[in-house]
Parts: structure tokens; sequence; C-alpha cells
């Protein structure tokens, strides 16, 4: 049997000193992700470090930004009072994703550092390059539906999973870690990468850096957010595209305005283009149409998933309209 | 007819689900649960090629793992005397020759199990599991059924040879005709309980099991004849059963193999199967194309039905369903062709799924209907009842009974269908398209053979006893409602022991017959244990008995919860510890056998089932606002359980019509979608409020309660039902189930 050491540490310093000490340990959190993958034969750690007793549950202001420990737990986040009046987007993604039963379990961090659901690389009789370099990718002619349309590459053409991170990638949030090198602070967009020739790396830690929290900057927001995720059922189901869209009005004009995408590519993906259009304009259909051809550059289909060429135009004027109330 | 005219008292109080609460507090015990010593645990190994021979296979670390007790294999394996004989050990029996489990080195399909590894714990088979090292030769597998169309063939035997009735493919020289393709994925059964067994030998030549199965007799016999036993030395438990929607139909090879590994190392053995495991092993709806040719006269008059349907079987057996039959008795038309193909593939063999080829077969029919009464500028409601068929046009006798016209009514009502409109897109509610759709289901109203044993006891309790089981339908409930209809009682005096093959033979549970079946033996035993009493009544001596009456009959007696009085005068009674203790009897025991005759009637339940869905067309997102279902199925002998099957039926319609699609990695030849997460039933927030009406009258013939069978038409026809009201709303036809928003916007 493959046995594991288990061990529980109480400050964010020990975990990181054990797990430094330790080369094939890992961390472990609410463990939604992580023990699937151990149960699929995915990752076989020989030691898994706890968390959860770690002082990193808070949601709190600091200051204008709303501070979010990491191991807060997605209900938690997605109930917060604080969250849903500040960031209603944030609390608005968190509820379409997973099912209540593991958003009762999974935290922020784990949300953040969750592995993709391509079946490809879950299933360890086949390919893939994210699983095993050098396997090649079993999506690539594969069934790739779920699959990105946006800064894929040959050797993976894999999905982040998640919906928090939509949001977070919108509201410009920052990750905050702390390491064997000391403490720094990631801003969001550079938090997860793209596979490129490396996509067994999913994000850029280094190792031994463990997340502390996150943070978002206080925003004027709040009336007019959405959070859009187009599926095959009503819950309990990855997007096929799912659209964060954050729009501050100031009368019938967009004074500023966020948009990011889930569900095509390998990192939440924020739509700077679009947002730079509809920045001073009014806030129309036909303004959120061009918007969304902007937003679409660019974009590539590898067969089963091109429908999403057309999906995310038009989930993003959708997501638009929704949250400016036009729907 | 009956005599007691049952079931004729207007309002009866529902009875609620009896075990209800022991299957929601934990207290049922399904196969995998029962606690017996020294259970040893087993898992199987399947290959991870889809065609080809075992090259090698390396057991030794597997067998040097710690706890382990044995691997089996194909080189290793005993031999299984229904294996060598050729005759074929399953039931019921399909063409070809079912999968021999380790029987020699031949791999037909992805995940076809090569070897059981059985240890002391589960944590430690599983692992040892993963030390089994096999190789294989690979040859070129075949699991892509648009390829492979042109290999399809006639199933063997003369059931499915193409029917034909007036002029061949009549359709097409009709004044108004359609012709159209409709296709169905592969969907696998998924009940929440995984395909289970607990094996145990008592001695060389017995063997009991605990297994999931929906019925015990003829898990029995397989298990008899493929390990040469009598049968009276197999006993096979299945008192719970957690969902199977056909699953359980017939004894899989893993159930062979869990008693073959409990032989081998003369222990308990218990096996469960994997969520994964379910998607390889256990069969499936099998994908189906089909053709559909219509032909109507300018006024709406059907002239010509052409229903063609290509499944997929296995490599091996010939696993064939009624997928075209409803085409020929459906509509009153003339000129009828069906046929029916199979193409074999490398998976495992098909087994009946929810509705079954009927379900299947109905998705086309009526989608094509809606099709042509729309063509003919029809309302598809007016277009049906322009062609009902008033007698079975196919076997040419009357019916037992026929309320479909009933449910078109009672349904339209209910739904707002007057609200529609024959245009498509005619509704809009902002950015969403609203549409109403309809879909007619009907299935066979069949009664089997079934033996019930009642025993009144002097405590006043009566309890029944049938090898039945229950999946969920709610047989016991069902049963327990007829006996104390029919013995006064009220339901918490009667107890019912069900799914061993230690009791009174009774149906496999399948094909929307139990209540028919099952129900009409409770019916008939409980009848003859009031003649009973009734002759214990008339002794001498009891207060019956009289200077002047020497007999009284049942129809002179009230039955109720405590004893028997006299109808004209109620102050003579007797309770029923009483008449047992003068008579010497610890408890009175009846054993009863039922079995319906044949009849110069035709008998099918009917179902029609409206969706009104609202579309958002440039996402793709479908919102099933309202389902109702109507159903003629007789008399409906226990509400709140039908009512829920009547429920389940519908969710599992938008499962097929909206999601639930098996994917394969053709390069591979396996599926990729097989867990749940990624193969997608409705959760609840996908399903509406689900109105459920019966039009709840007797049909004369089938059985004494004047019941029809429910389970398969719950379901046949919801699918249609949806994608008509796509159509509706958007006014496109999507032909490929499952109607996902990709489809929808590529439409």
């Amino acid at each position: 049997m493959i046995n594991f050491e288990y061990i529980r540490v109480a400050t964010a310093k020990a975990a990181v000193d054990a797990l430094v000490k330790d080369g094939v340990a890992q961390w472990i959190a609410g463990g939604t992700n992580l023990v699937d993958l151990m149960k699929k034969g995915v990752t076989a750690p020989q030691k898994l470090i706890d968390i959860n007793n770690l002082a990193l549950k808070e949601i709190k202001k600091e200051g204008s930004k709303l501070r979010i420990g990491a191991l807060a737990l997605n209900s938690a986040v997605a109930d917060s009072e604080l969250v849903q009046k500040e960031q209603p987007l944030l609390a608005q993604a968190l509820q379409a994703g997973a099912s209540q039963q593991i958003r009762n379990m999974a935290t922020v961090g784990g949300n953040m550092m969750q592995r993709t659901r391509c079946p490809y690389f879950y299933n360890t009789d086949m390919p893939c390059n994210k699983r095993q370099p050098g396997q090649g990718c079993g999506a690539l002619k594969g069934y790739n539906r779920m699959h990105a349309i946006f800064g894929a590459s040959d050797k993976c053409i894999a999905v982040h999973p998640s919906d928090m991170c939509v949001a977070l990638a919108a509201l410009d949030a920052t990750v905050q870690v702390t390491g064997p090198k000391g403490s720094r602070s990631i801003p969001f967009l550079s938090f997860h990468r793209l596979p490129g020739e490396l996509p067994q790396k999913d994000n850029t830690l280094e190792r031994g850096e463990l997340i502390t929290g996150i943070e978002i900057p206080q925003n004027a927001f709040a009336k007019s957010t959405h959070y859009l995720k187009v599926r095959d059922r009503s819950s309990y189901a990855f997007a096929l595209v799912s659209v964060a869209a954050a729009v501050d009005m100031q009368r019938n004009a967009i004074r500023d305005v966020r948009l990011a995408m889930g569900g095509v590519a390998h990192k939440p993906w924020r739509l700077t283009a679009a947002e730079n259009f509809l920045k001073g304009k009014e806030a129309t259909e036909a303004n959120f149409g061009q918007a969304a051809q902007l937003a679409i550059q660019g974009a590539k289909g590898y067969g089963h998933n091109n429908f999403k060429l057309k999906l995310a135009p038009n989930a993003i004027v959708e997501a638009l309209k929704t949250a400016v109330g036009k729907s | 007819m009956d005599q007691h005219h049952f079931f004729d008292a207007p309002e009866r109080d529902p009875i609620d689900r009896v075990d209800g609460r022991a299957k929601v507090t934990g207290g049922a015990t399904y196969s995998a649960e029962y606690k017996i010593q020294n259970t040893a645990y087993g898992f199987l190994v399947g290959s991870t090629v889809a065609k080809g021979r075992i090259k090698a296979i390396d057991t030794k670390s597997a067998e040097r793992a710690p706890g382990v007790l044995a691997v089996i294999t194909h080189l290793n394996a005993p031999k299984i005397p229904g294996y060598q004989t050729g005759k074929d050990p399953s039931k019921p029996q399909t063409g070809g020759q079912p999968l021999r489990v380790f029987y020699n080195d031949e791999i037909f399909y992805y995940d076809q199990p090569i070897a059981l590894v059985i240890a002391d714990t589960y944590e430690r088979v599983l692992h040892a599991a993963k030390l089994v090292k096999a190789q294989f030769e690979k040859a070129a597998h075949q699991t892509d059924m648009e390829a492979n169309l042109a290999k399809a063939k006639i199933p063997t035997g003369p059931r499915f040879e193409d029917y034909k009735r007036g002029e061949l493919d009549a359709y097409k020289n009709a004044p108004v005709k359609l012709e159209q393709q409709y296709n169905h994925p592969v969907e696998v059964h998924n009940p929440m309980e995984l395909g289970s067994i607990i094996a145990r030998w008592e001695g060389a030549d017995k063997v009991t099991v605990y297994t999931k199965t929906q019925g015990v007799g003829s898990t029995q016999n397989s298990i008899r004849d493929a390990f040469g036993l009598k049968a009276e030395n197999v006993t096979v438990h299945a008192e719970h059963i957690g969902g199977a929607f056909g699953m359980a139909l017939r004894t899989w090879p893993y159930e062979i193999a869990a008693i073959m590994g409990a032989q081998k190392i003369g222990r308990p053995l218990k096996l469960m199967l994997h969520r994964e495991q379910m998607f390889t092993n256990v069969g499936y709806r099998p994908e189906t194309v089909q053709k559909i040719g219509l032909g109507a006269t300018a006024d709406g008059k059907l002239t010509a039905i052409t229903h063609e349907a290509t499944a997929n079987t296995s490599p091996y057996e010939e696993f064939t369903e009624a997928t075209v039959n409803i085409s020929r008795f459906l509509y009153a038309c003339s000129n009828v062709t069906t046929r029916y193909r199979l193409v074999p593939l490398n998976v495992c063999t098909p087994i009946w799924m929810r509705g079954p080829g009927e379900a299947t077969g109905c998705f086309a029919l009526e989608s094509a209907m809606d099709e042509l009464a729309f063509a003919l500028n029809l309302d598809p409601i007016e277009f049906r009842i322009r062609n009902h068929a008033d007698t079975d046009p196919e076997r040419n006798l009357p019916w037992s009974s026929k309320f479909l016209k009933e449910c078109y009514e009672l349904g339209s009502d209910r739904i707002g269908w007057k609200d529609r409109k024959l245009q498509p897109r005619a509704r809009q509610e902002g950015d969403w398209l609203v549409g109403y759709g309809m879909g007619t289901g009907s299935f066979g109203a069949f009664r089997g053979s079934a033996t019930v044993k009642a025993i009144l006891q002097r405590d006043n309790k009566l309890v029944l006893q049938c090898s039945v089981n229950d999946m969920g339908p709610g047989t016991a409930t069902m049963m327990t409602t007829i006996a104390s209809e029919q013995m006064g009682m009220p339901p918490k005096q009667i107890a019912v022991q069900m799914g061993s093959t230690g009791l009174p033979p009774g149906p496999t549970q399948g094909g929307s017959m139990v209540t028919s079946t099952v129900g009409a033996a409770v019916h008939d035993v409980c009848a003859a244990l009031k003649e009973q009493l009734a002759a214990l009544a008339s002794k001498e001596g009891s207060p019956f008995h009289t200077a002047n009456v020497h007999e009284v009959k049942v129809d002179d007696l009230v039955f109720s919860e405590t004893g028997l009085s006299l109808k004209r005068d109620g102050s003579v009674k007797i309770s029923y510890a009483d008449l047992l203790q003068r008579n010497s009897l610890p408890a009175l025991e009846l054993t009863k056998e039922s079995r319906g005759q044949n009849q110069p009637y035709s008998s099918y339940s009917y179902s029609v089932h409206f969706v009104k869905l609202r579309v958002h067309p440039p996402t793709g997102r479908i919102k099933i606002d309202h389902i109702v279902s109507c159903a003629d199925a007789g008399t409906i002998v226990s509400p709140k359980t039908a009512e829920s099957q009547m429920i389940g039926g519908a969710v599992g319609g938008v499962g097929m019509a909206l999601m639930e699609a098996v994917v394969m990695d053709h390069r591979f030849g396996r599926p990729i979608n097989n867990n749940l997460a990624d193969y997608h039933v409705p959760v609840n927030a996908d399903i509406p409020k689900v109105d459920v009406l019966f039009v709840n009258k007797k049909d004369p013939y089938t059985n004494p309660m004047g019941s029809k069978g429910l389970g398969e038409i719950a379901i046949i026809g919801v699918a249609p039902a949806v994608a008509n009201a796509v159509f509706n709303a958007t006014g496109k036809r999507i032909r490929s189930l499952p109607i996902t928003p990709d489809k929808v916007m590529e439409a």
C-alpha cells in the first residue's frame, strides 16, 4: 500500500519549514481536489502537511482593501455579508462553483491551486503532458469540448476550472504568499500561467511558497456586477464559458469596467482590450457586441470546442447586459 | 372481472412508502452492507485495450503485496461448469455467447475484467490491484457507431425480422411526407448504488449471495447454471436496491467472478464496482441511429410510417430491444414498415435502461410526428387525435382499455397548451424564447406469474411474503395497500417480506409488470384468506354458526383490523386471535399463485408528457419551467409512490433530452466522462415543478385491481416533449440527443 505520513502544523512558518525540509511533501487544506488526485493515482505524496489549523480564515477590511485568508471556506466567503456588500462579483462566482457540499470544504487557497479537470489529466492510462511531461496532449486531437480557446500550446489545451479565480482576476486582486525567502505579493493575473512548454506548472509559486490570503482593492462596481456561467446543467458542472463582468456606471456611461472569462484558457482570462474599448462609452448592446468581438480576437478552436468561439462573445454581451440591468 | 370492485372507493388516504423511513435513516441494508464475518475483498483489474489478446500477465508483485489472498486470471481460474458446456449461463438469454470471465486471453472491450485480486482489506486490495501488469497483443478495435453502420445486420431469430403492414415504405409516395434521422447516444444507468455482491460458499455445492439484482430468481438460475448447482443450493438476497434502472436485470461477469473468488479462497468475498466500472461492465442504453419516414394526406391523416433503428451491441452477444415496435400500434395507419439492425462494437453488452428501447424509439417517432404536424400546419395534439388508434392496428384486437385522449386533455389544460402558438419563436420573454412541446408514450401492460404467501397471526399482524424486490417504485407499499384494502386492516399491521429466494417466487422487477403481477397475487391470496376465515367462522361453536345459519360467506362478513363481524349485525363478531385459537392455529397461512390469462385484447399503458421551457439562443441555455406528465395506467394502486415514480421518469427524461451521453475517445476505445462529475444527470436546479396527473380509470381485464404498468411510460415520451418544445421556442429542430448548449447555438 502507498502509505503516507500525515502531520498537522499550526503556523505558516511551520508549514513552510516542514515542506521545504521534506521534498516530497504536499500541503492539504480542504482536500476536495487533492484527495481525488490521490485516489486516481495522479499524485502520490509521501507526506501530507495539514494546514487547516493555521489562523488564515479571516475575512476583513484592511484599510480600503478586503482581505480574505487563504483558509476561508468557499461557502464562508460566498455567504459573507462583507463580501456580498463590497465585492458581490466574488460571491456570485463562488456560488456558481462546485456544489454546496464542496464549497463547505474547499478553501480560497485550495480553489486557486486546483488542477485542471481535463479527463486526459485524470486518467493515468491516457497521454497528458501536464501529468507526465513528454507523453503528448491527449485532448489536442481527442475530445476537447471543454478546452481552451485562448493561450494554449501544442503541449496543453487544458483550462483552469475555477469560478472564484475568474472574479478575482477581474477585480485586480493580489495574492499574498510566504515562503523560505520571505513574503511577497503576486498580482492575480500573474499567479496562474499559460501552459507554454511547461504545462505541468500551473502557477508562478516557488517551491515552499504558501498562499496566506488575497487582497481585493476597493472599487465602485458593487451595483453592477454579474457572473454568468454557461454550463451543461444548472449546478455541479464546470463552465463551458463563464464571464465575470463588473461595471462602474456614471449615468449611462461606463466609467470603469472589468471583464474576465473562465473555461477558455489555462488561467482566468482577462479581457483588457474589451475593457479599454468600453471605458467612457455608453452601455449599449452595440458597444457590448463590439467589445466582445475585440475580446475574442486571437481565439482558436480545436474541434469540439469551436462553439466557444461563438458562445464566448455572446456570453460577454449577456453578462454585461445583466450587470447593467439591461437583460 | 373481479366481484369486489377493488379500489372503487373514490377517496382513500394514500399510504406513505412503507420502507421510506428505513431507507432515509440507514436502516435499509443493501447488498454490500451485510455484515458477514471473515469477509475478504475483491477488486477487478480491467483491460487497458479495447480489442486483442492478453500476451502476458504479471501477478507476482500483487500476490506478494500485504494481505493478498489470491489473484485470479484466465491462467489459473477455476473451471466454471456452465462455461464449458457453452450453455448460456445468463437469464434472460440473449443471442450469442455471454462474456465468460477469465475464460481465455481474448479481449473484447476496454476494462473487460482480466484479473480478480482478493485481499483481507479493501485498501490492500485496491493497492494490490494496481500492481497487476498485463501486456496485450492489440488489435484494431471498433467503437465508433457512425463508422461501422455498414456492418448493421438483422438480429438472429424471428422477433426482429422486418415488419410490414400494407405497402412497403409507402411514405415515399405520400402527398405530404417527412424523412428524418434521429440519433441517440449511449447512456449509462448510473444508479446511486454501485454493483455489489457478497458471496459465501457453505460447502462445496452450496452458495449464498447478497447481490444487486432486480430479480433474485433469475440470479439464482444464472448461478445455478454457471456453477452447476442445484437451484435450492443457491440462495440470493436482494431486499433493497439503491436504484438500478435496468442495470441489474441480468447476472454480470463481476458477480460470477466474486462467487468464483469466494470459492477459491474458502472465505466470504465482497466485491463492489467503482463508478468507472459502472460505465464499462454492467450495460447501458445502446447508441441508436433511427430513420423515420412518415406520410400523410393534406388533411392530416397518417398513411405511412417507416421506422428503422440501428443500435450497437457487443462483439459476443446480440442485445435487442423493442425500439421500433411502438410505430406499429401507436397510431392508426395502414402502411407500416419497421426495420431493426445491430452493429457489434468493442464494448460490453447493453442492457435495458429506463423505458428501454421504447423510450429511444419514441424520441424518434414523436419528434417526427411533431415535425409532420408542423408541416401540415396542425396542432400536434390535434394531429395525434386525428390518427388515434381505436383498436390495435398491429394485432387487430380491441384494447383492454385506452384513455389516451383523456391524457391529452388533462395535460393540455394543466400546462396551458392554449397559450402555445403553432409558429415557433412566437413567444419571447426578454432574451428568452418560450416554447411548449408534448410527446406520447406507451408500453405493454404485461402481467406474469407470482406466488404470495399470507400469514395472519394471532397478534393481528398480516405478513406477506414474495421473492420480488423493490428497486425504488414502492413494491412493498403497493402490496401493503392492496392487502390493507382487502383485509380492512391498517397498513401498520401489515409486514412485507421480500427480496430473497427463500420466499415464494415473484417476478423480476422490470418491464412495468410488478404491480400487475404481484399485486394480483396479493389480491388473490387475501381473497383466499378471507374465504378460509369465513370457513373457520362457519364451524360449529363459532358465534356465526347458529341454529339457522350453518355457513357464512365472505360477502356476509366485514373484515377489520382485529377480526370479523357479520355485515347485517355487527354485534356478531370474533377476533382473529379467538378464531385462530379455537382452531388451534398459531397463525393462518395461505400460499397462492396468480398469473395473467391470455385475453382477446391488447393491453397497453399510455402517457403524455408536456413541457414548457425557455431557450436563450445567444448562449444555448435551456431552462425547463414546467413539466406535466399524464398517465393512463388503469387504477392507480399506490398513489404516492406512483406519483414519485412518474416524477422520477420525468427527471430521467430531462437527463436523456438535455445532458446524458457517454463520450468515447475512439482512438483508445474507452469512455472519457466515466464519472458523475462529467457524465451529467439532472440536479435539483434543473427540474421544475412536475405535475403528475392520472386518468385513474380501471382496466377491466388486466388484473383484479384494474391497474396497468407505470414504470416505463414515466419516461417514454419525455425526451421528444423537450425536443419539440425547443423547436416551438426557437424553430430549431435538434435531432441528436442530448440537446446541449453548443447544439442549440449551432442548430
